[in-house]
């Protein structure tokens, strides 16, 4: 491979440009351009990622390497696989559509805003090319600082409740993970992730330094009963704030687990991989009874985010249980493609369902579901997005939303039946609190005067909608470009679960 | 070195160049000064700069000097001292270029102002030279007496007077008791020399002095906790922070802990290093209540100096466990978290000071409601500093965490890493707390903030806070620095 330094361009290129738009952004519109330049830019640079992995090469592409902290053995080591490439792209896509589904919406403080969603574009590109601990750490750390201003500043009435709640309670898992890190930073003498991955380690240590990276990722993911601050977060942060949350930033955990618990602790993740299952099968059948009842149209769908993202940790431990207790690499693998395909897929459906809000939002100035009804009457192009992504969000086939949750309740009947039968639950309170919900606020006659003086889509938010749809489309009837991508990097992981290090 | 023979070694002035040359220079000041009316103070405050960018010079020249003994081993030079005098002196510099607007306009820019804090710099500079039980308390002799005066500066202030003799009281306390253990030390070893009473110290059990060893050591704890600050000999800190004006604050508060931190290590490292498994069971417990008091009553606090306080009880906290496993990197992480530190401590009072005019103390919390609306550029430097302050990567602080958080997992203190990060946690309230009140809050008065014109302190105060960013990055050759320092240092030779 020829060197490369796409992966730092990608981080660097938005967090230059989130410096930009503070320095030269003093007018509003100039700030909005300027950051629509940005982003277009880096979502332009990011598409020779995905064009340019070749999956017959070597599973970490795009490979850069400099030394950092000599006295630590850290490096500035960034490598994108298979399933990094289609994150990092995923998040390239969402800022892009968010600095243009924001242009309106916000009006006070632009410049601060748009550089907040830039820093943030540049930080999540890190977290997902880092190939080095320390640096990965330093990035997972750095998103809340623009998510806390972001929902701070621009967020609903009880914003500084959620923002503090949300910076705390997920700064306060990843410290352990910190300490877990540097753990295997003594064991090693490196702070690489392929070293921590070889790295012989006795089965009461992984059990210990499994949970401290739970208690990093669950509370990203979230998976129940650590998904608390979510609802809160989400209900308050802006639209677009909403839509990075969920679309991106749930994803870190889901990535993390695949990227540093099953490498590095297999056995205690095969050991306590029922848990984790378990706990996934609460969060699909009791969160999505949860979001049936809620009466807000936000906190309705961030517990469907909940539910949704409990597919990919079951996908991701239901792999380990298929490898090691029956052999079944297949059954692995399927489970594994599982969870990144719902996590690409949940990408797209939250990020569009929170978009819509934003939109509904911007004209009504209310979240309850009870002050809608009847806006396919005076949005009829709102209407059939809202109903194509509500029906991505219960798993209609030919959806995105299908694609990943039939895979891993494909791979559960292999290992048990029962689990199998549980999850595909998620397939009927899916599609209950999502057709309910359309037909509470889509159908049915125009509620009231502010319903019916509601505006239809403008051009704007027409083309970010538009765009989602596209996502959730393409997934949902050719899956294959994506699994094709991530097939390298999925085998590698299987393989490396297959693999005792006790 | 034979401790009964005096002798005069001219070498011994070339390796005391950097003192001498700032006692010179404040000499000459002082002098100067008595001729200066007082709207020519701007003539000492140059002057004052220059004498410490010219000692700046001659210990740079020396920084990677092997160790070097002076005066009979009375004096020590070596990679640490020159690096805790290369930021001591940096911080004293930072002082003074952000203190004379704020000076000024309070009619505090009086030439003592600089006299004492020049005098204070050489007793630091002293301090972490010391090589003998006799340096140690002269150079922390004139540094505390300087601070006295210093925080009592402003005459007129009833909260400053409190202060000061709050400040005198207890720090004479922890002078008594340092005294008092040093004597036990000279009774058990016969020698005032750091080196030799580390060499001298007989531990075995049948020993006839083992005890005497072991109360002097906590007497020198005892006095070590007070000078840092550190729970629960931390009574005088908030105090202080608070009645004192904000440029002394910021001097307690950076330098002089710089200071501390060269005390101990000489103290505890240079002197009693083999009784190190005894002073870090006493460290650890000093540690975990600093980091309790600290964290927990910070919340609790309304005032930012107060706050401040706290923050630096459990900052002192964070530092003492870097000391616990007694090795070399163990120190060198402890003197890189105590720069960082100061850096942060630095950054945060000068944007208080900044922002403070003259009848106006920006020292309530409430005081910086809104202040993204009305300053967003001093703001921002300010939230960076709280983050930092937090340990939030990639900012510096989180990385002075990260060297301390390793040598306690690597000395097997697994439960008190997990105990420092947990208070990590609640302190990350109090800090998120002003960058909320900044960023999230309606200012009570719209206008924009008329900021004093004082371009070298907007300049430096800025490049202070950007330093916290740049180092969050680029901190890999300081602590090359801080290692190499200590290692060549430990362990002293006999």
């Amino acid at each position: 491979m020829p060197a490369s330094h796409l992966l730092s361009l990608l981080i660097w290129l938005p967090i230059v440009g989130a410096i930009a738009v503070l320095v030269f952004g003093r007018q509003a519109q100039t700030a909005r351009w300027l950051a629509l330049a940005f982003a277009a830019a880096t979502f332009a640079c990011s598409l020779p990622l995905w064009t340019g992995y070749d999956t017959s090469g070597p599973v970490m592409q795009f490979v850069e390497n400099l030394p950092w902290i000599g006295a630590l053995h850290a490096n500035y080591a960034l490598g994108a696989d298979g399933i990094s490439v289609a994150l990092i792209v995923l998040t390239t896509f969402a800022h892009l559509l968010v600095v243009i589904g924001s242009w309106g919406q916000i009006k006070d403080r632009v410049p601060l805003y748009m550089a907040a969603l830039l820093g943030m574009e540049g930080v999540l590109v890190g977290v997902f090319a880092a190939t080095d601990a320390l640096l990965f750490y330093v990035f997972f750390e750095a998103m809340l600082i623009p998510m806390f201003i972001m929902i701070g500043v621009w967020g609903g009435p009880r914003r500084i409740y959620a923002t503090l709640k949300f910076f705390i309670y997920t700064f306060f898992g990843s410290i352990f993970m910190l300490i877990a890190l540097i753990y295997l930073h003594l064991k090693t003498g490196e702070f690489s992730l392929a070293a921590f991955a070889n790295a012989p380690l006795s089965s009461k240590e992984q059990a210990w330094l499994f949970f401290a990276f739970v208690a990093g990722f669950a509370i990203k993911v979230p998976m129940w009963p650590v998904h608390t601050w979510l609802p809160d977060a989400h209900v308050e942060a802006p639209a677009g704030g909403s839509i990075i949350l969920a679309a991106i930033m749930l994803k870190v955990g889901g990535y993390g687990f695949i990227r540093f618990s099953l490498p590095i602790t297999p056995d205690a993740s095969l050991e306590y991989a029922w848990v984790m299952i378990a706990a996934s099968l609460i969060a699909i059948v009791y969160i999505g009874h949860v979001a049936l009842v809620q009466p807000d149209l936000k906190k309705l769908i961030a517990y469907s985010s909940v539910a949704h993202m409990a597919f990919v940790t079951l996908g991701t431990f239901i792999a380990l249980a298929l490898v090691r207790d029956a052999g079944n690499a297949a059954g692995a693998r399927l489970g594994i493609q599982g969870a990144m395909v719902q996590m690409i897929s949940h990408g797209f459906v939250s990020g569009a369902l929170f978009a819509c809000i934003g939109i509904m939002y911007e004209r009504m100035h209310t979240r309850m579901i009870k002050d809608y009804g009847g806006i396919g009457h005076v949005m009829p192009w709102f209407g059939a997005f809202w109903v194509l992504f509500a029906m991505a969000n219960c798993g209609l086939p030919g959806t995105s939303g299908f694609v990943g949750e039939f895979m891993v309740i494909m791979a559960s009947f292999q290992d048990q039946p029962m689990i199998a039968f549980v999850a595909a639950y998620t397939l009927i309170i899916g599609a209950g609190y999502s057709l309910w919900l359309v037909k509470r606020i889509i159908y049915g006659p125009v509620a009231n005067d502010h319903v019916a003086a509601m505006q239809p889509l403008d051009m704007r938010e027409w083309i970010v909608l538009a765009a989602f749809a596209l996502g959730v489309l393409a997934v949902g009837v050719y899956p294959k470009f994506l699994t094709d991508l991530m097939e390298p990097a999925v085998q590698q992981i299987v393989s490396q679960l297959g693999q005792a290090k006790v | 070195m034979n401790p009964t023979m005096i002798a005069f070694n001219s070498a011994d002035l070339v390796t005391l160049a950097p003192e001498i040359f700032l006692l010179g220079a404040t000499c000459a000041i002082l002098l100067i000064d008595l001729f200066l009316k007082p709207g020519q103070r701007h003539i000492t405050h140059v002057l004052a700069l220059l004498a410490l960018a010219g000692t700046a010079g001659l210990l740079w020249q020396d920084a990677d000097a092997p160790r070097v003994y002076a005066f009979n081993g009375m004096f020590i030079r070596d990679g640490v001292a020159g690096l805790l005098k290369l930021f001591i002196v940096l911080t004293t510099a930072l002082v003074f270029l952000y203190s004379r607007s704020y000076m000024r306009e309070r009619k505090l820019l009086v030439g003592e102002f600089y006299l004492l804090l020049l005098f204070a710099t050489l007793g630091m500079m002293l301090l972490v030279s010391a090589g003998s039980l006799v340096t140690v308390y002269v150079g922390l002799e004139l540094l505390t007496l300087s601070s006295y005066a210093l925080v009592a500066l402003n005459r007129e202030s009833t909260l400053s007077s409190e202060a000061a003799i709050k400040y005198f009281v207890l720090g004479a306390l922890a002078s008594g008791m340092l005294l008092y253990g040093m004597s036990m030390l000279y009774g058990a070893t016969g020698t005032l020399d750091l080196a030799r009473i580390n060499a001298l110290a007989d531990l075995s059990a049948a020993a006839p002095h083992r005890t005497l060893l072991a109360f002097g050591l906590v007497f020198l704890v005892v006095g070590i906790g007070f000078k840092l600050g550190a729970a629960p000999f931390h009574m005088w800190l908030p105090d202080v922070y608070h009645g004192a004006p904000t440029s002394i604050t910021l001097f307690i508060s950076s330098g002089s802990k710089l200071a501390a931190v060269g005390m101990a290590y000489r103290l505890l490292e240079g002197a009693l290093g083999t009784m190190h498994t005894d002073w870090t069971t006493m460290l650890s417990v000093l540690a975990v209540l600093s980091l309790a008091v600290g964290n927990v009553i910070a919340i609790a606090q309304t005032n930012l100096k107060r706050m401040l306080a706290y923050s630096t009880i459990s900052h002192i906290g964070f530092l003492l466990l870097g000391f616990i496993n007694g090795t070399a990197a163990g120190i060198a992480a402890a003197v890189f978290y105590m720069i960082c530190y100061a850096l942060m401590a630095t950054a945060a009072f000068g944007v208080m000071m900044l922002l403070a005019r003259a009848g106006f103390e920006a020292e309530e919390i409430d005081d910086f409601k809104g202040l993204n609306r009305r300053n967003p550029w001093y703001a921002g430097m300010m939230a960076i500093t709280m983050f930092s302050l937090a340990g939030i990567p990639p900012l510096f602080g989180f990385f002075a965490k990260l060297m301390v958080l390793k040598v306690v997992i690597d000395a097997g203190h697994l439960w008190l890493a997990i105990v420092a990060i947990i208070f990590a946690i609640i302190g990350l309230f109090y800090y998120l707390r002003v960058v909320k009140v900044m960023y999230f809050d309606p200012p009570a008065d719209e206008a924009a903030l008329a900021l004093p014109a004082d371009l070298p302190f907007r300049w430096a105060l800025s490049l202070n806070a950007l330093a916290l960013v740049v180092m969050g990055v680029a901190w890999s050759p300081l602590l090359d620095w801080c290692n190499q320092a200590l290692a060549a240092s430990v362990p002293l030779p006999p």
